[in-house]
């Protein structure tokens, strides 16, 4: 009697502490993308919504503008991430290297532009990337270019440098998670190893990316949500997408859809489901990719 | 070293972390610069200190309530980030402390809407806060961010190392839970908090889409809308965006060259 007076005690108490964050979830993550899909299949202006089967998706498949903002979103995705982590990747192994000269030094400095805000670094990446700025007279004093390349004012080179920027803010951060993974890998492996003559890069590409296996998996789920998302950097280095929404990304375009333009919810509902759909999808991949390689 | 070929290998990596380390750093070295400079010769790439630096701090501060920015910066960073350290460690603490096979399919599905992006909710939240008339303030921007999955997942993670015996000794003591949690877990697990707390500051500090679509007067703005409005004018001032963009990244500099190691462990928290 006693003791089911505990367990349920114990079942009580359990609610009480996961409580408030589970109603908070509900109210504001739970409820709102309920809404969302529901909002999805509505149609109208501002306020005023009628119920539209799959018009919204009839619309996507229709809207030249959407259909750029999912590809840029898309190209940034399959070019951005994978340059990130492989660079992340190198500086990781490079610094793991106990008997590296000035190790933790560089460590800090590549870490470093982790700690700055987004809208900071956009702001100063905006100026270093003008017309006559540093960056084409750097690389005009290098001789690597010529004349100076309309960085933010053509399609292509606005795209090179919003990649450039995320690659920028980003490396550090993913580097530090394959580092300490890296340092949890036993060190006996490597000696013995060593000892029958493998070379370094067989070193590092037949046991070291083996091991991260784990690591490279979550930090490439978290870049594609975190590029899926991309907002800030286009919003305030491209001012929103220029050129010719070269850089509109699917988050830019629903921010567009709903609070620039005369609102139409349900339809940047819709797109933002476009959203939902490619996460999971993406994610769902990206676990069977890693989970085949193991077998 | 004797192998020729061991020591180009070890030259090319000191070039390769050398460069990585000028491209991280040169961005801080140019915004330190270039707000010693006039808007035209930042443009023009001047990489030299110039003599502009009082006229851009003066056309900050005149152009910026920086006080009331300040406070509203700080005001929801830190709520928020108190909030969410209460909130998400209580709730970490409630699923590994008391197991049932419900919570743990609740705490399953938590991991899957780790992936639900911000930009499908942002439109119902906009219309949510429309409807209950908190558009413009700070509640606004604080409750979507209190309940944080990630930070839940931080603390259980965390609690794992939490000694079962003090709970039991605290129990026999004829402690509360709740007590236990204030007087016991909270005291013990301070480097926890610490490291939560420098993430959770800082996205809070960093926020800008969802204060772009909520605040909306001038005088609610963060200093993050602030800069990012210097930035978007239309002839923008760079020398005094500068001062602005210094002002931003200053907080959250200060608290990684302070707690360099607790900041990376935790960023570090989520994969432990």
């Amino acid at each position: 009697m006693a003791q089911s007076g505990f367990a349920r005690n114990e079942q009580w108490n359990g609610w009480l502490f996961v409580m408030p964050a589970l109603i908070l979830l509900g109210l504001f993550m739970i409820y709102p993308i309920l809404w969302s899909l529901w909002m999805s299949f509505q149609v109208g202006r501002g306020m005023n919504f009628s119920f539209g089967g799959f018009n919204n998706i009839l619309r996507l498949t229709q809207d030249p503008v959407f259909i750029r903002a999912l590809t840029n979103t898309l190209t940034f995705l399959a070019i951005q991430v994978p340059i990130m982590l492989i660079l992340a990747l190198l500086f990781a192994n490079a610094l793991n290297d106990s008997n590296l000269w000035g190790r933790s030094w560089f460590r800090t400095a590549i870490f470093l532009p982790c700690v700055t805000s987004l809208v900071a670094y956009s702001v100063v990446f905006k100026s270093m990337f003008a017309q006559d700025g540093i960056m084409n007279q750097m690389l005009m004093a290098l001789h690597i270019i010529g004349d100076p390349i309309p960085w933010l004012a053509d399609p292509f080179w606005a795209k090179v440098v919003i990649i450039s920027a995320i690659t920028w803010r980003w490396t550090g951060y993913n580097m530090i998670f394959y580092l300490a993974a890296m340092q949890n890998i036993d060190r006996s492996i490597y000696e013995a190893a060593r000892i029958d003559g493998v070379p370094a890069w067989a070193r590092f590409w037949y046991i070291t990316v083996p091991m991260l296996k784990p690591v490279i998996l979550f930090t490439t789920v978290i870049s594609t949500i975190g590029t899926l998302q991309l907002f800030d950097e286009p919003n305030l280095i491209t001012n929103g997408g220029a050129p010719s929404d070269s850089t509109l990304t699917l988050s830019l375009y629903i921010y567009n859809l709903s609070f620039r333009f005369m609102p139409s919810f349900g339809y940047a509902a819709t797109v933002s489901y476009v959203i939902v759909v490619l996460v999971g999808i993406l994610t769902f991949i990206q676990f069977l990719a890693a989970r085949d390689r193991r077998a | 070293m004797s192998n020729p070929l061991a020591l180009i290998g070890r030259t090319a990596t000191y070039l390769l972390l050398l460069l990585a380390a000028f491209i991280s750093v040169f961005p801080f070295f140019w915004m330190l610069v270039g707000a010693t400079n006039t808007s035209a010769d930042v443009i023009k790439g001047k990489a030299t200190p110039g003599g502009a630096l009082w006229t851009n701090i003066v056309v900050f501060f005149t152009s910026v309530d920086m006080p009331r920015i300040l406070f509203n910066s700080f005001f929801i960073a830190g709520v928020g980030t108190a909030l969410t350290l209460l909130v998400s460690s209580l709730a970490g603490y409630g699923f590994e402390m008391f197991r049932s096979r419900f919570r743990e399919k609740i705490f399953g599905s938590l991991l899957l809407m780790l992936s639900i992006p911000f930009a499908a909710l942002m439109v119902p939240l906009f219309i949510m806060m429309a409807n209950l008339k908190m558009i413009n303030t700070y509640q606004a921007i604080i409750l979507p961010t209190v309940a944080s999955i990630f930070i839940v997942f931080y603390f259980r993670q965390a609690t794992k190392a939490f000694p079962h015996e003090l709970r039991d000794a605290a129990r026999i003591d004829g402690l509360k839970e709740w007590q236990i949690f204030l007087f016991v877990y909270m005291p013990v697990m301070r480097s926890t908090y610490a490291a939560a707390t420098i993430i959770v500051f800082m996205a809070n500090w960093n926020n800008y889409l969802w204060p772009l679509i909520v605040l909306q007067t001038n005088e609610m703005k963060t200093l993050t809308l602030v800069v990012a409005g210097l930035t978007s004018a239309y002839t923008p001032d760079f020398g005094v965006v500068m001062v602005g963009a210094i002002f931003a990244t200053l907080p959250t500099l200060v608290i990684f060259f302070l707690l360099q190691r607790r900041f990376v462990e935790g960023m570090l928290g989520a994969v432990k």
